[in-house]
């Protein structure tokens, strides 16, 4: 009698196929790659069923099947249930890290103890490009007040003044912005009041300004973003009326934030077509660009949940209308370019914008069809920021790739169902706690850019204005939108999809890749970029492909593992 | 210039910080606590702070780092975080499923005055805790110390809850991790099975930070002290705490609680550190130096000779922590360096004596700070007025040696930009060669690229 024995190893889960003189067998189930909207529907369950009731009829909501004809209703902007692993960070990061950080010319001071401090320090890659060498730049300095307990017992006000006098006395700065950390607002230091106190004190034309960023004023960083839009508009939108530059086609592009050098390519395409971008909020910003902001005359919104409240009150005070544009991808950055030119509607601009892009599409579409050889029919999942999982799917689309599943960390409804929503959604207890600011018409500033008339007829046209449809529309009936995704979630999802491509953040990256899939990080591009733009779709489509050309990720085996060898012996 | 702004002329700050050398204390938790077996951290505070501390954890160790949280809202920090913590622990073990959940406190839950022995033992006597799984914790208020009294509170806690004296001693040794790289532990440990002492080493992140790409993610990777270790700790005979700031205390509480005598070392970082942490586990493990570990001495002796010219004189300046830094200037001494500047933003008078004893006539003229505003802005002042021949320190120093054209060691937490941490250690006479390498290329690259075209040479 001869017994044989294979072993056959897959993705290190080993198993031991017997096989005796009967022939019986035990196999290992194939992973299946190609995934059906009917797979898609098991997900729900498979996860539902592991929470505790309360967490499941929770998540539950945030779970659907897309369809973008009627997008069903979202559970967005709650707070995620205690304990789970989320995504998901603070106001303060919302306001200090995303909003504010990108601006090289204010002292930002952190009042606190020194860890969100440094946890901020240059870790979200915005870059920055000074005019000159002697332009002032403070983005690679951390300033804090480093709380102690003797500051938290009887109050961190007079340290915080002192830290702005020091900040004073050894940069001059233009400006100081404030942030409070969660120790702060708990024991009643008044930062609003303690820079009153210090720009009349130190005087010099100084602006000084504190923000209540706490960071459990939110249930995310959105919270953080609502409370810098109302600083940024209280304490810098609308200083300074003086007009420079071309007065034509004057814009300003709103919740760009110079990741991976985005901002410098925007830059470089609006200048080529003769636009006049007046501030970006707030990649490669100065205070002066914020300034001025006003003396625009079309505000662009690029990431819709981290800057359309400026948008909104830009609107309302200074009548700059507005509009939603997604400059990732190249068929959408030239989207966004036409839009401009209808905008303006002045046939030279128009022109030069159609010169541009067809000059620009030479290179995309002879990257794109390189890497479509490699990247077509593949399937992606993004789960990322508020903006970003759905302004991606246009890159992988145009790389001919399906997105299978995405979701935002901190989306709130519109962002997924569309501005239409706004109405119905209703205002909790955590949302309330952010300072709503009232703006009504400058009285002498209030010109609004085109009449009603106007208006109407762009839209006719088919522009839409203070409008944003929202990620639902743009994903195939069936697919999985999945509102701030847990880590057993993400885990589920890869496990049961397998997708080629996954795109997260740092926390999630290696987990991912320990399972075999690899992960691009769209918060930091995995130091690469800009993606933004016409140059940045080339280097997204590199990118992806260098992804689907990897070929570490199929030696993961040992040849000792995978191979089925005979192991006998004889039995006498 | 990246730091333009930053000139020699000093001036006496007394509140604000600027460019900090050192970090907060939950994230030192966060990491100690994955140094035990199938134990999840847990941040009790608000979400951004876990995040901050996974992001800054992983950016280092290019590793999955899990971590929950109590995501505490405007409600939780006014009626305190109790309800959060307890609905957390039940959440956790249902989905997440770990052996232990090790909780943290953060500046929001330590200012609102939340009190974890009573809110862990409500969680326990409401059946939130399935039955042999443990909730454990330590306070670690950001506005007290640093990420090295982080560290060293959950080392503590670990004793607290787990280590137990039962009557019979073993001939064991502890060995109470500092603040190392995995690939530092796991050197340790190998010295010691060279020198056939027994030991179990606590917190232990080898085989945690430093796993295999196989295709499948374990939450919970296969090394980290074992709870059955962690319990025996009580019943050795001896600790030695690697690092005092990150384990004295441990090791003080392991004794009054196990009566457990200890010594404290410093974490051997170069010649003398070895030298000391050998015989110390010689003695206290009874066994003898093995000929291989002399040899690698040997080894090391014989490139610190053989490089003698790269070495003798040279200005460093450096900044980290004190575990790492005591050692660390010391090795440099050993180099005939010269550690000029040194800084740390962790508080303690440890530091500022070693620093005194070890500098003071070799080299008078260094200037070295600890605690609040010893920051990276100040070393750097120190520079403008006086130049150095090297910066040794984490990865924020890119900058000042940019700026400043000087070669640069990437050594400390975090080193974001540069992988291989988990890889090659520092520790041990071997991990004194690796560092030994890495400043003898940082010195010779730096030479090659700047050098007169007529004095690059082929042999150096």
């Amino acid at each position: 009698m001869l017994w044989i024995r294979y072993v056959c190893v897959q993705l290190n889960r080993a198993t031991v196929l017997w096989t005796n003189e009967k022939g019986d067998t035990t196999m290992i189930k194939e992973v299946n790659n190609s995934v059906s909207v009917d797979d898609l529907k098991k997900f729900k369950e498979e996860v539902l069923h592991k929470y505790p009731k309360k967490v499941a009829k929770k998540r539950d909501k945030a779970i659907l099947l897309n369809d973008p004809e009627t997008p069903p209703q979202i559970q967005a902007n709650v707070r995620t249930v205690p304990g789970i692993i989320t995504q998901r960070g603070c106001t303060y990061a919302g306001c200090k890290g995303v909003v504010l950080g990108p601006t090289r010319d204010i002292i930002n001071i952190t009042h606190g103890p020194i860890g969100c401090g440094f946890y901020s320090w240059l870790t979200r890659r915005n870059q920055t490009k000074p005019e000159t060498e002697t332009d002032e730049n403070f983005m690679m300095y951390c300033f804090s007040t480093d709380m102690q307990d003797s500051n938290i017992v009887f109050g961190g006000e007079e340290k915080l003044k002192q830290a702005i006098r020091e900040a004073y006395e050894l940069f001059h700065p233009k400006a100081i912005a404030i942030f409070s950390t969660c120790p702060v607002g708990l024991i009643g230091d008044d930062v609003h009041r303690v820079a009153r106190h210090m720009k009349e004190e130190i005087g010099d034309g100084i602006n000084i300004f504190g923000f209540s960023c706490e960071g459990y004023r939110g249930v995310s960083q959105s919270a953080g973003h609502h409370i810098a839009n109302n600083g940024l508009f209280k304490n810098l939108i609308g200083r300074d009326d003086e007009k420079r530059g071309d007065l034509k086609y004057r814009v300003n592009l709103l919740g760009e934030y110079n990741i991976g050098g985005d901002a410098f390519e925007l830059e470089r395409v609006f200048e080529k077509c003769g636009i006049n971008l007046i501030a970006t909020f707030s990649g490669n910003s100065t205070i002066q660009k914020f300034e001025n902001a006003h003396t625009a005359d079309l505000n662009m919104v690029m990431c819709h949940r981290s800057i359309n409240y400026v948008a909104e009150m830009m609107e309302t005070a200074f009548g700059i209308p507005w509009i939603k544009v997604q400059p990732i991808g190249a068929d959408s950055t030239a989207k966004m370019l036409r839009k401009i030119g209808q905008y303006f509607g002045d046939q030279e601009l128009i022109d030069k914008i159609e010169e541009v892009i067809a000059d620009e599409m030479v290179a995309v579409t002879a990257a794109r069809e390189k890497a479509l050889k490699k990247t077509n029919g593949k399937k992606a999942m993004l789960f990322v920021g508020g903006s970003r999982a759905h302004h991606y799917q246009n890159l992988f689309e145009e790389l001919g790739m399906t997105t299978l599943s995405a979701g935002y960390e901190f989306g709130h409804r519109d962002d997924y169902e569309g501005r239409v929503v706004i109405p119905t959604i209703q205002i909790d207890a955590d949302s309330r706690n952010i300072e709503e600011i009232t703006v009504t018409k400058d009285e002498t500033r209030y010109n609004p850019r085109k009449t009603e008339e106007e208006l109407k007829a762009l839209e006719a046209e088919g522009m839409e204005f203070n409008g944003y449809e929202g990620l639902m529309p743009q994903m195939a009936k069936g697919t999985l939108v999945i509102d701030d995704l847990s880590h057993y979630e993400m885990e589920k999802l890869i496990e049961l999809y397998k997708p080629d491509v996954f795109c997260a953040g740092i926390k999630e990256k290696f987990c991912v890749q320990k399972m075999g899939v690899p992960l691009k990080q769209l918060h930091s591009y995995d130091y690469g970029g800009p993606y933004a733009g016409f140059k940045g779709a080339i280097n997204f489509y590199e990118d992806i492909e260098m992804i689907a050309c990897t070929t570490i990720w199929k030696e993961l085996k040992a040849p000792w593992e995978s191979e089925t060898y005979v192991e006998a012996q004889y039995a006498y | 210039m990246l730091l333009r702004h930053t000139t020699a002329k000093e001036i006496d700050r007394k509140a604000l910080t600027i460019n900090p050398a050192k970090t907060c204390q939950p994230v030192g938790a966060m990491y100690a606590a994955l140094g035990l077996h199938g134990c999840l951290p847990h941040s009790h505070g608000s979400q951004g702070c876990c995040s901050y501390h996974r992001s800054a954890l992983t950016r280092h160790f290019k590793e999955p780092v899990m971590a929950s949280t109590s995501s505490f809202s405007e409600g939780s920090s006014v009626f305190g975080g109790s309800a959060n913590l307890v609905s957390a622990i039940e959440t956790i073990f249902s989905v997440y499923d770990p052996e232990v959940i090790a909780v943290h406190t953060t500046c929001l839950s330590e200012t609102i005055g939340d009190d974890l022995t009573q809110i862990v033992s409500k969680a326990n006597e409401d059946g939130k805790v399935p039955a042999g799984k443990k909730v454990i914790y330590c306070n670690t208020p950001s506005y007290v110390g640093t990420h090295v009294t982080g560290y060293a509170n959950q080392v503590s806690s670990f004793v607290k809850f787990f280590s137990t004296a039962t009557p019979k001693k073993r001939n064991v040794v502890n060995l109470v991790a500092g603040w190392m790289e995995p690939s530092d532990m796991r050197e340790i440990k190998r010295i010691a099975k060279e020198m056939e002492a027994r030991t179990i080493m606590f917190p232990d992140m080898s085989d945690v930070l430093d796993t295999p790409l196989t295709g499948h993610y374990d939450m919970y990777p296969k090394g980290g002290t074992t709870q059955a270790d962690m319990i025996a700790t009580g019943d050795s005979k001896f600790s030695i705490g690697i690092g005092p700031y990150t384990t004295e205390d441990a090791c003080i509480k392991l004794e009054n609680k196990c009566k457990v005598k200890f010594e404290t070392v410093e974490i051997p970082i170069g010649l003398k550190a070895t030298d000391k942490f050998i015989m110390s586990l010689s003695r206290h493990a009874n066994v003898p130096v093995p000929d291989s570990l002399t040899e690698e001495r040997g080894r090391l002796i014989d490139m610190i000779a053989d490089n003698n010219k790269n070495f003798y004189d040279k200005r460093v300046a450096l900044y980290g922590d004190p575990d790492t830094l005591i050692p660390l200037v010391e090795f440099l001494l050993t180099l005939d360096m010269k550690p000029v500047y040194i800084v740390t933003g962790t508080p303690g008078k440890h530091f500022d004596e070693a620093m005194t004893a070890m500098l003071k006539e070799k080299v008078p003229e260094a200037k070295f700070m600890s605690g609040e505003r010893a920051d990276m802005f100040r070393l750097h002042q120190w520079i403008k007025q006086e130049g150095v021949d090297m910066l040794i320190g984490n990865s924020y120093g890119k900058y000042i040696a940019r700026d400043e054209n000087i070669p640069f060691v990437r050594l400390g937490f975090p080193v974001m930009d540069r992988p291989g941490n988990n890889f090659f250690p520092y520790v041990g006479y071997t991990g004194a060669t690796n560092l030994l390498i890495k400043i003898l290329d940082a010195f010779l690259d730096h030479k090659d690229r700047t050098c007169p075209e007529e004095k690059v040479e082929l042999v150096m």
